[in-house]
């Protein structure tokens, strides 16, 4: 026996060695598994900053020749003399006032199927809308744009606008929104087809939260006698509200910057009109049309361009992060 | 989308699929105005010769900032360069094809070649001046056409483009108001209209608006089948867009005394010359850092000059006269140091 507990004594001595050296190699490996990791999530940001360093650096010619003015001036002439005339005044007025129509469309239209879908379809016909309404997201922006300006521009240049345009003919203000000719590529073109891309990333968070207030809160409501309107406007909306408008601030962010569908449909303007059907231009429609062909200070100015565009959206992306994030900790507790 | 585009897609498609296996392409990138022709003939050449061509459309100005950079072996562009210029960076620059910009309408009633402009009209058109089908300047021209009581839409370019470039030198040349507000370049300041992305963009767009006009490259408007203007050229005589029209205006130009080939085709003189007509131009070093690269991209150019010309015409591209290619190369033998 003797003999048999030696060698099981040098062996547990072994392979408590062994045990150590294979657990520093666990934890070695666990170490760089932690700090791969790591790198992978420091390098986004690196790459974020880069971004925002090479943009800023592109953009610092633009920036010392035009100052402030960039943002009040409505000229864009590249080839002026004796020097180039750059104001940025047009897209971003393009930008945001194409985002807000957009907006002004896709939120009832998009949280009205939302309330349908939680509220009032029947159970069949639930998932196949759904699907429907998210696959809006899932078409190419490309294909968008095309349909836009194949058949959505000419329709809404021979039915709608001069309809709109002879309906507010003599309403003060209003005349001038809806100034016409009617054109196939306008501003309010742009903004139908952004909301039309728009309206499934509304739809789909709204439905995901309203999906989160508790059946008793609108069993209740409607145990008193709400009607259907009365429970969403004052039960779910209420409870939900922090959430939809992470929904809206997330579609936004997209709607501000859409390029491909937007240069197909909107005309390229950069001139600044009162009127939603004349043509105007975005930040990222004036960068995608002029980038290849533009050097020294013009190229210098789309990259300011660019640099705004990142700010704006970067906030607007922020704001709905944050909103979304006060949401869900709530539905959680 | 035009045909032309489409094949010339479907060609470089299939190049690339070959192409890999050979080391040496010759290599380069600018304008987008000639990518059909270029491609078409890289085609022919590699089933001749197994050299294969690498020719990437960015457009013009982006086509100098690559040759600049000296990433291509030549730059293309739709817009010469001056002579200080040339000289100042070592390049030679010389005419490959040329083409021919046509002023396409969509007016019910309007056969094609039944409206004639000039270029003081087409200018005050593009200015916003004239703003109505049946205002006097047009109608003066064009007694017998019955036109509409109805705005003009104005189509143009909104892409940095080498058509626009020619098209705008032409309105400088015929209007001082256009030189002094608007000028040349290859984007500008438009006054009035809406832009659309290539010539398939402001084709299309022509196409699908009512009382539009817009301005594209020959082929699209041929292709496309669209409604073309007549244009008033600089001898005061009406001109029809054709091969012959743009041949004439060729011909009248005065390349020998171009120093670096520096020449704007617009607005030339002669009673059939086509007054919106332009090269496109081809750009290398004169001493380059790779000379068995620069010699065979010169086989190539030189194999294009002999064997290109029918292919060009089928594209409606026209070639360069006979003569003004025993200049360009003679220029090659003097100035590209190959070896």
């Amino acid at each position: 026996m003797t003999d048999m507990t030696l060698p099981a004594q040098a062996d547990s001595r072994a392979s408590a060695a062994n045990k150590q050296s294979v657990l520093e190699g666990l934890r070695t490996r666990d170490r760089a598994f932690f700090w791969l990791t790591r790198l992978s999530a420091l390098l986004v940001l690196a790459i974020l900053g880069g971004i925002i360093v090479s943009l800023v650096i592109g953009a610092w010619p633009a920036i010392k020749a035009f100052g402030f003015n960039f943002l009040t001036v409505q000229r864009w002439a590249p080839n002026a003399q004796p020097e180039p005339i750059l104001g940025g005044l047009g897209p971003i007025y393009g930008t945001l006032v194409s985002s807000l129509i957009a907006m002004a469309i896709a939120v009832p239209v998009g949280l009205g199927i939302a309330i349908f879908l939680t509220e009032l379809c029947p159970q069949k016909l639930r998932q196949p809308i759904a699907t429907a309404v998210e696959l809006l997201a899932g078409i190419p922006s490309i294909i968008y744009g095309m349909w836009g300006f194949f058949v959505l521009g000419p329709f809404l240049a021979e039915h709608f606008q001069p309809f709109m345009i002879k309906t507010f003919e003599n309403v003060p203000v209003l005349q001038d929104v809806f100034k016409g000719p009617a054109s196939n590529l306008s501003l309010f073109n742009a903004s139908l087809v952004l909301a039309i891309m728009v309206l499934p990333f509304i739809t789909s968070v709204a439905r995901d939260v309203f999906l989160t207030v508790p059946p008793v809160l609108k069993e209740a409501a409607y145990g008193v006698g709400c009607t259907t309107w009365e429970v969403m406007r004052n039960v779910v909306l209420p409870y939900t509200r922090v959430g939809v408008i992470g929904g809206v601030m997330l579609a936004l962010g997209r709607a501000l910057g859409e390029t491909m569908a937007v240069t197909f449909v909107i005309g390229n303007s950069f001139k600044i009109s009162p009127s939603i059907f004349a043509p105007s231009t975005t930040i990222s429609a004036a960068i995608a049309s002029e980038f290849a062909e533009a050097s020294d200070v013009h190229q210098s100015a789309l990259i300011l361009l660019g640099l705004l565009l990142f700010v704006l959206t970067f906030f607007v992306l922020a704001i709905a992060r944050l909103l979304l994030m006060r949401a869900e900790r709530r539905s959680g507790a | 989308m035009s045909i032309r585009s489409f094949l010339s897609a479907a060609v470089i498609a299939a190049a690339a699929i070959v192409q890999p296996a050979v080391a040496a392409d010759i290599s380069g990138a600018g304008a987008t105005f000639p990518y059909p022709i270029y491609s078409k003939w890289a085609d022919a050449y590699k089933k001749e010769t197994g050299n294969g061509l690498n020719y990437q459309s960015i457009g013009s100005g982006a086509g100098i900032k690559q040759i600049l950079a000296k990433t291509v072996t030549f730059g293309a562009s739709d817009a010469p360069l001056k002579m200080e210029q040339l000289q100042k960076d070592g390049l030679i620059q010389w005419p490959q094809v040329m083409g021919g910009i046509v002023l396409v309408v969509n007016i019910d009633g309007v056969a094609p070649g039944k409206l004639v402009l000039d270029g003081p009209t087409t200018a005050d058109i593009y200015l916003g001046k004239i703003a109505k089908w049946n205002d006097p300047a047009i109608a003066k021209l064009n007694a017998d056409v019955k036109l509409p009581d109805a705005a003009i839409a104005v189509v143009r370019r909104s892409d940095g483009s080498g058509t626009t470039f020619n098209f705008t030198d032409y309105l400088s040349k015929v209007s001082p108001d256009w030189k002094s507000k608007v000028g040349v370049n290859t984007a500008v300041e438009w006054p009035v209209g809406v832009g659309a992305k290539g010539n398939d963009g402001v084709s299309g767009n022509v196409v699908q608006t009512k009382n539009s006009i817009g301005y594209v490259e020959y082929a699209y408007a041929k292709q496309n089948k669209m409604t073309y203007v007549d244009m008033i050229n600089a001898a005061g005589k009406r001109v029809t867009p054709a091969q012959a029209s743009f041949q004439a205006a060729a011909a009248n130009a005065d390349w020998a005394n171009a120093p670096g080939y520096y020449l704007i085709l617009s607005n030339q003189p002669g009673d059939a010359s086509w007054p919106m007509t332009a090269a496109t131009f081809i750009l290398m070093y004169g001493e380059p850092q790779d000379k068995a690269a620069s010699a065979e991209a010169l086989k190539f150019f030189d194999w294009a000059f002999k064997n290109g010309d029918q292919m060009a015409a089928d594209l409606d591209y026209i070639p360069m006269p006979a003569n003004v290619k025993e200049m360009v190369r003679a220029t090659w033998a003097k100035h590209i140091k190959t070896h």
